[in-house]
């Protein structure tokens, strides 16, 4: 395999640099990647290579604007968050908030999916990895913004009333699929990638939102 | 020295630093109250890699790549005195922080490991394919983590200078730009979403980023290293592994094309930087 691939990529280098004494093209080097990608990654355990290679258009746009170290452009990021947002599955029973106690071991686990996993495991959303939650756990991550006090700080006292609604909504939209209101954003999307279901994305809206939760004691 | 002596002394030091940790960590135990909590969780952290620095196991493995490198072995059972890493057939000092780079002999850009797959071929007989196939931490896979060990820490202290002057050398920087960019997955986690921005931290571990220069002794400049979590040496390809374990993504072969593409990525981005590998790590 190896073999494989160096002599692609040396008969790939070779055909660019003697077209072309400044180096390959941005779109050669994207296609020699997708190529070194595909020639040294294999499934293993649950993780199926094609799956994870083969990004969507979300996720290829953003690296690409990442590799050039600038930001989207505005009307490519308009289109993938009105994509994602029209993904969006709502609680099949009108129904946003869980119990917050099982919300909070959902947020602390950041088990699942690796390809040292079973598939049986039951997901955890990672959330404590990025996020300082409740204020009792420590042990937080700080590549997403803080959400300790997230209800309380947007005034929900009854997340079930007509005024809590829009935060409510956007929190469950959130969740289930963050891309919706950031295209680029660094935050995974639970529920459209399928890392949690809609009974865990309840709880965590329960930690998030209950007022009776310890994150907006 | 001799070598069993000089294991044996080692592995009392080895238990020695293990009972430490035990005392540490029934003091952490006590000393983690909730209203000191932060405060004093990350002094002890602080006190704990601190604890880390006056005895590193990984002079195990160093003695052992030395041997090894020495040792008639393989089915040719030859030494590796005469394996080129890059400087010319059997100089080993300073090799370690110019690669990954191109070798006209295989026509490949090759990391450390790559190429010690490739000396233990050509030069002692073993079947690189199947090293490369076989789990970490089994058969000749502990040997190449070993020798990469002792290979690395014949640079200790030296800046990072890898070329660039090779066209495919500057084709695998590209291609592992665009693979620490690549985003995919459930998740869908690039390197980059956790390593590509300062100051940041996952749970209470921080995090380098390593879309720049990390500095000295951080991120590509601090592996091979011993992990006191799990007691394990680590070469920079079982690093790079289980990075991508985490993040989700399918298995990188040994020695792949990705993960010296990536190593390049992260080698010519600590151009400068001081290597401390092998280094001590949680």
């Amino acid at each position: 395999m190896n073999k494989k691939t160096a002599w692609t990529l040396a008969a790939l280098a070779a055909v660019v640099v003697a077209g072309c004494a400044t180096g390959p093209s941005v779109s050669e080097l994207n296609a020699m990647a997708r190529q070194v990608a595909k020639a040294s990654f294999r499934d293993e355990g649950i993780v199926k290579a094609d799956k994870v290679l083969n990004a969507d258009e979300t996720n290829r746009l953003c690296s690409e604007a990442d590799v050039a170290g600038q930001a989207l452009d505005e009307a490519s990021a308009k289109r993938i968050e009105e994509i994602n947002l029209k993904a969006i599955q709502w609680p099949s029973d009108g129904k946003f908030l869980g119990d917050w106690k099982q919300g909070e071991a959902i947020a602390q686990s950041g088990r699942g999916l690796t390809f040292t996993d079973a598939a049986d495991v039951v997901n955890g959303g990672n959330c404590y990895n990025c996020h300082q939650i409740s204020k009792e756990e420590i042990s937080f991550g700080t590549i997403g913004p803080s959400l300790y006090n997230y209800g309380k700080i947007r005034g929900v006292s009854d997340p079930s009333s007509e005024a809590a609604k829009p935060i409510v909504e956007y929190t469950w939209g959130k969740i289930w699929n963050s891309k919706a209101y950031n295209a680029c954003s660094n935050m995974p999307r639970a529920g459209h990638s399928g890392i949690l279901n809609e009974t865990q994305i309840r709880h965590l809206m329960a930690l998030l939102l209950d007022p009776n939760s310890p994150v907006n004691k | 020295m001799d070598l069993t002596l000089l294991l044996f002394r080692k592995s009392k030091e080895v238990t020695m630093q293990r009972s430490r940790l035990f005392m540490w960590a029934a003091a952490m135990a006590v000393a983690c109250m909730p209203a000191l909590a932060q405060k004093t969780t990350s002094q002890g952290i602080d006190e704990y890699r601190a604890m880390l620095q006056d005895g590193n196991p990984s002079e195990l493995f160093e003695a052992k790549g030395e041997d090894l490198w020495k040792q008639k072995r393989g089915p040719k059972n030859a030494s590796l005195e005469k394996c080129d890493l890059g400087k010319g057939p059997g100089v080993f000092k300073g090799a370690f922080v110019e690669l990954p780079r191109y070798f006209s002999d295989t026509g490949r850009v090759q990391d450390l490991e790559s190429r010690l797959l490739t000396c233990m071929e050509t030069l002692q007989g073993f079947n690189a394919t199947e090293i490369a196939k076989t789990p970490f931490g089994k058969g000749e896979q502990n040997n190449v983590t070993a020798l990469a060990t002792w290979i690395a820490a014949e640079s200790k202290d030296m800046r990072f200078n890898l070329s660039q002057s090779h066209p495919q050398e500057r084709v695998f920087y590209e291609v592992g730009k665009r693979l620490f960019f690549q985003r995919g997955g459930p998740h869908d986690f690039a390197c980059a979403s956790c390593h590509g921005e300062d100051g940041k931290r996952i749970r209470l571990q921080d995090l380098p980023n390593l879309s720049k220069n990390p500095g000295d002794g951080v991120g590509f400049a601090a592996w091979p290293a011993y992990r006191v979590s799990n007691g394990q040496m680590w070469g920079m390809q079982q690093r790079l592994n289980d990075c991508y374990r985490q993040q989700r993504f399918p298995y990188p072969g040994f020695a792949s094309d990705a993960t010296i593409a990536l190593g390049m990525y992260l080698g010519v981005n600590s151009k400068g930087s001081a290597s401390i590998a092998p280094a001590i790590k949680r």
